[in-house]
This record gives C-alpha cells, sequence and structure tokens, in this order.
C-alpha cells in the first residue's frame, strides 16, 4: 500500500514540481526567488492548517497564533541573547506546540463556531501583548531579528523549497496513513469513530500539535528568513485569513492544493501591486469566485476537467 | 465624577455595541448564518453617509438615510450573491457549509473594505452629526450626540422587540428560528422570511454604522475589528439570544470604557477578551445561550 501511494500520480506530479522549482535560481531574478520563497513558507503554513480542517473536520481561525508565536519566540531570543539560530528556531517550535497545546485541550471540548472562535480570539489576544509589550516585541513597529540563515537569496529559496518538500511529505503522508485515516473519520462522525474504540480527542489533539509544529517551525524559519518580526507579517487575522484561502482555494482534504493555493495568492497579489488598493480587492473576489463556483479549489478543477473528458 | 463620566461614555458606548451585535445576532438565530462582513456593511453605511455629505451636499438626516439605503443594499447582495447561492450548493457538503458560508462572507467584507480604501483612501472619516452642542449631565459635559446615539439605538432595539413580539410578519421571524420546517407547513414562504431577515439586518447595521461614523468616525480599517466586537458580544451572550447580546454588550462596552479611563487606552481591548475566553473555557454556550 506504501509502495502504491509513494507511485500514485499526485506525488509524481509533485516530485518533478518541485525538482523543476530547485533549478529556479539557475535562470530567474533574486526579485522572484524572494516571493516564492515567501510564498513557500506560506505554503507550508496552508497545508498544516489543511491538515487540521480537511481531516480533523476543525476550523482553525488562529493559524497566526500559532505561526505568530514561532517566529516572536524565536525572534525575541535571537534579539537578546543570540543563541545559535537552531536553538531559536527550537524555541519558537516548542512555544507554538505549547500554546498550541494550551488553547486546543480546552478549545476541542467546544463544538463548530465556538471552535473557531476561541482560535481568533487566541489571535486577538496575542495580537494586543504584542502591542502593549512593545519594550520586548518592537510593539507596532516590529522586532528586528539581527541574524540571518544566511544572506544568499539562492540559499534562502532553497532552505524554503527543502523545508515544503519535506513538510509536504510528512503531512501528505500522514493523511494518507491509518492516522490519517482516523483522522478523517473522527472529523466525520466522532461518535461513529468513538464507537469503534478510537480516542477521537486524542487523535484531533495530536492533529493539532502537528499543525503546530508545522506553523510554528515555518514561521520561526520565516522570522529569520526576513529578518524581522512584525504583527502585520505574522499574527495579523489577515494573515491567518490569506493562509486559510490559500488552502480553500487549492483544494481541501488534499494538503499538497494548499501549497498551490499559497503560491498562487502570492503570485496574483504581487502582479497586481501596481493597483495599489485594488489589488487586495481583484485577490479576493478571485477567491470568492473559486468558492463561489469552484468548491473543489483548484486541484478540485483539474480533477472535475480530467473526469469530463 | 470621573465615575459618572465612565458610567455616561461607557453607556453610548455600550448601547451602540448592542444595536450592531443585535443584527448580527438576529441573522444568526433566524437563518443559522455567521456574517464575517458584517463590520465592513457598517463601515459602507458610515463612509455613504460621510460621502453623501461631503461630497453631494446632502443635509445630514439625508445622508444618514442615505447609508442606511446602502447597508440594507449590501446586506441584501450578501444574502442573494453569497449565502443563498452557497445554501442551495450541491456541490459543497452540508457539514462544510458553514465554513463555506464563513471564508466567503469574509472574502466578501475585504472587497467591500478595500473597494471603500480605493475610492474613499483610509483615512478616518467622521460624519456630520445630526445634534450638535454639549449637556452638562450630573456635572459631566457630555455631547448632545452621545445621548441622541444611545436614544436611537434603543428605539431601534424597541422597535424591532415590538416588531418581532407584536406583529404577525414578526412571529413568523420567531417561529423561523426556532423550527424552519414548522412554519412551511404552515403555508410560510421560508425564503420570504430570509430575505426579510436580512434586510431588517442591513437596516440595524446601517444604523449602527452611521450612528458610529458620527460618535467614533470609522475609516476602512474599522471593519475586522468592528466584527471581531459584534462576533465575541455575540458568543459572549451565547448566539442567537438577542438579550444575551444586550446584556454582553454592555459588559463588553463597560468594561472597555473602565480600562481606558483607569488603565490606558492601549490595553482597552484586553479584558473583554480574557472574559470571553474564559467564558468559552467554563460556559461555552455563552451567558444566556440556548444549547
Amino acid at each position: 500500500m506504501l509502495r502504491r501511494a509513494l507511485l500514485s500520480p499526485p506525488v509524481l506530479i509533485s516530485l518533478v514540481v518541485l525538482i523543476v522549482a530547485s533549478t529556479l535560481p539557475l535562470y530567474v531574478s533574486g526579485y522572484v526567488l524572494g516571493l516564492l520563497t515567501i510564498a513557500y513558507y506560506f505554503g507550508v503554513f496552508s497545508m498544516a492548517w489543511d491538515l487540521l480542517f480537511g481531516f480533523a473536520n476543525e476550523v482553525n481561525f488562529g493559524p497566526s497564533f500559532l505561526i505568530g508565536l514561532g517566529a516572536y519566540t524565536a525572534g525575541i531570543l535571537d534579539s537578546l541573547y543570540q543563541p545559535p539560530i537552531a536553538l531559536s528556531i527550537a524555541a519558537g517550535v516548542v512555544a507554538a506546540m505549547t500554546g498550541g497545546l494550551v488553547l486546543a485541550l480546552p478549545a476541542l471540548r467546544v463544538r463548530g463556531p465556538y471552535f473557531g472562535l476561541t482560535t481568533l480570539v487566541a489571535v486577538l489576544i496575542l495580537q494586543n501583548f504584542v502591542v502593549v509589550a512593545a519594550g520586548l516585541t518592537g510593539g507596532e513597529i516590529g522586532l528586528t531579528v539581527p541574524d540571518v540563515i544566511s544572506i544568499s537569496d539562492k540559499v534562502n529559496y532553497w532552505i524554503a523549497l527543502g523545508f515544503m518538500g519535506l513538510s509536504g511529505a510528512i503531512l501528505y503522508g500522514l493523511s494518507r496513513s491509518p492516522v490519517g485515516l482516523i483522522l478523517e473519520a473522527s472529523g466525520q462522525d466522532p461518535v461513529q469513530a468513538g464507537a469503534l474504540g478510537f480516542n477521537v480527542v486524542k487523535h484531533k489533539l495530536a492533529a493539532f500539535l502537528v499543525s503546530a509544529f508545522f506553523s510554528g517551525l515555518a514561521g520561526a524559519l520565516m522570522a529569520f528568513y526576513l529578518g524581522a518580526a512584525s504583527v502585520g507579517t505574522f499574527i495579523d487575522v489577515t494573515v491567518g485569513v490569506q493562509v486559510i484561502i490559500g488552502a480553500v482555494i487549492g483544494g481541501r482534504r488534499t494538503i499538497l492544493g494548499a501549497v498551490l493555493g499559497a503560491v498562487f495568492l502570492v503570485a496574483l497579489g504581487e502582479s497586481l501591486r501596481p493597483l495599489g488598493d485594488l489589488a487586495t480587492f481583484i485577490v479576493s473576489a478571485v477567491a470568492l469566485f473559486v468558492v463561489l463556483f469552484f468548491p473543489g479549489g483548484l486541484i478540485g478543477m483539474v480533477k472535475g476537467v480530467r473526469e469530463a473528458t | 465624577m470621573l465615575l459618572w463620566q465612565i458610567l455616561i461614555d461607557g453607556f453610548a458606548i455600550s448601547s451602540l455595541y448592542a444595536l450592531g451585535a443585535t443584527g448580527f445576532t438576529l441573522i444568526f438565530g433566524v437563518t443559522g448564518v455567521l456574517n464575517l462582513s458584517h463590520g465592513a456593511i457598517m463601515v459602507a453605511a458610515a463612509v455613504a453617509a460621510w460621502a453623501a455629505s461631503g461630497n453631494l451636499g446632502a443635509g445630514a438626516y439625508p445622508a444618514a438615510a442615505f447609508g442606511v439605503a446602502v447597508a440594507l443594499l449590501l446586506a441584501l447582495s450578501t444574502y442573494y450573491l453569497i449565502v443563498r447561492r452557497l445554501q442551495l450548493s450541491r456541490a459543497v457538503r452540508e457539514e462544510e457549509k458553514e465554513i463555506f458560508i464563513l471564508t466567503a462572507t469574509l472574502l466578501w467584507g475585504i472587497m467591500i473594505q478595500e473597494a471603500i480604501a480605493w475610492a474613499f483612501t483610509n483615512n478616518a472619516k467622521t460624519v456630520l452629526p445630526i445634534v450638535d452642542g454639549v449637556v452638562t449631565i450630573l456635572g459631566v459635559r457630555t455631547p448632545a450626540n452621545e445621548i441622541f446615539t444611545a436614544l436611537v439605538c434603543w428605539a431601534t432595539i424597541g422597535a424591532l422587540w415590538l416588531f418581532v413580539n407584536r406583529t404577525l410578519a414578526g412571529k413568523a421571524v420567531l417561529a423561523a428560528s426556532m423550527n424552519p420546517r414548522g412554519v412551511t407547513l404552515l403555508g410560510i414562504e421560508l425564503k420570504t422570511v430570509y430575505v426579510g431577515v436580512w434586510a431588517i439586518y442591513g437596516a440595524l447595521a446601517g444604523v449602527a454604522g452611521v450612528l458610529l461614523g458620527m460618535f467614533l468616525g470609522v475609516s476602512s480599517y474599522s471593519a475586522g475589528p468592528l466584527t471581531a466586537s459584534a462576533f465575541s458580544i455575540v458568543v459572549l451572550g451565547g448566539l442567537g439570544s438577542v438579550s444575551g447580546s444586550l446584556i454582553a454588550a454592555y459588559v463588553v462596552g463597560y468594561l472597555e470604557t473602565l480600562t481606558a479611563y483607569l488603565v490606558s487606552p492601549a490595553y482597552r481591548a484586553i479584558p473583554a477578551l480574557l472574559l470571553l475566553v474564559a467564558v468559552m473555557y467554563v460556559r461555552p454556550r455563552g451567558l444566556m445561550g440556548r444549547r
């Protein structure tokens, strides 16, 4: 079964795309590389979110709570004591997972919109605290992270790409494994899944922690790539919204579609930048169009076309 | 002195919150939709009123009416273009409709917000107040506009209460929130009820938006926080419970005013958020929630 999963079309296509993407630095400008680097990190955010929504059927409105915890913990540690970068990043991951645990333990007891709201409120609280504790976090202006992983945009690009590929492989493998199946069952019918002897809460909690792990790690890496952390780039609700939109227009329950959605969003947003305020308007309109008319997302569109022919 | 000031200021803010949240909870209670474009619709109403008086030279009353009309129109288009389309969609599974409606209304809200920012910039705008001047109550100099705001809010909420409890159409709305199938069996077209409720919602959000524009001023950035505050008030009070929302609006309004006066305006939003989290953990259905 594992071998069949490894050779399935989505995996093969992703491999080819990854290989092509890894050669991009040879003939693409640094500006495009920088954009793609950000897009890849957003891809990881969206994939981590999709594991929670698509499989565990829990709507997390606060992906940026986990991302922000990872990014800010790593950034603050680095700006105060400058330990080895790996240590700062590890601390960011631990912070995100701890925050995820504190958030998820009680929140998973409540259902539907309440879970979503708890996560949304967590973002607002974190945002308020970052602004209030300006001495530590840089407040509204943002935090400067003195160290960077590398100053070469090519190396940064390869790190982001490799990280995204690895995360994608793990998350995709997880979603196709027996654990992923139990998770999907718990999401669709918790009562029946429980009756079959699976511990629903434990599996959902595990999914939340995995999601927190990747969100925190990606957040910390991105903070070191940008050399700065601010509310607007990591915590604001609009960041979370972008993560969610990326996953939804890529196609839910596909994990890999989330990357497609995130890259699509960043590319569209950037190419429309000359239009100023209208750019966000058009991106939202396109996303709304996809949500209304192609609820399966971009991946669903491709599948639909293939089935039709 | 400070106590009276907090009481009076808090009352005006809280009434405004109550009015904004009433529409939000009405829509949820009757149609089961959490409308995340709520804040954007309120901002649109305020900006429309501002533009009508500033660019077209309309008086304070026609400008306010124009703002409310814009909100009404936006609310109805939210229903027809987005909510209804998703509710009837066969491609979206029943249990996923909620998240689709949330995502779609959120995107729709962002579109409204960005359109406003594009057309009128995102500077803060203050709507021409209907009443001017300052009144001294119990030694506190209070803008007459603040009293006017509280009065209009309560008059509107009172009118809504009369409509729901004293008219036949209102009773149909109430019945639809309790048992939609029962209403259809009585020969009432459910869609008509829903359209009516969305129209009422639009009017409520419009009045709240215009008043907010006169009282505190709005910019396109206010849309997100406005939605969030309506959402938290409604959840604090219990989803779908109008009386719960009214109580919660006062709790949040006074908590914010107290913090702003006694601690620092920068901490304004924090206590209410912490209270909300505490309530979610201890009593997830909210203060007066039914489920």
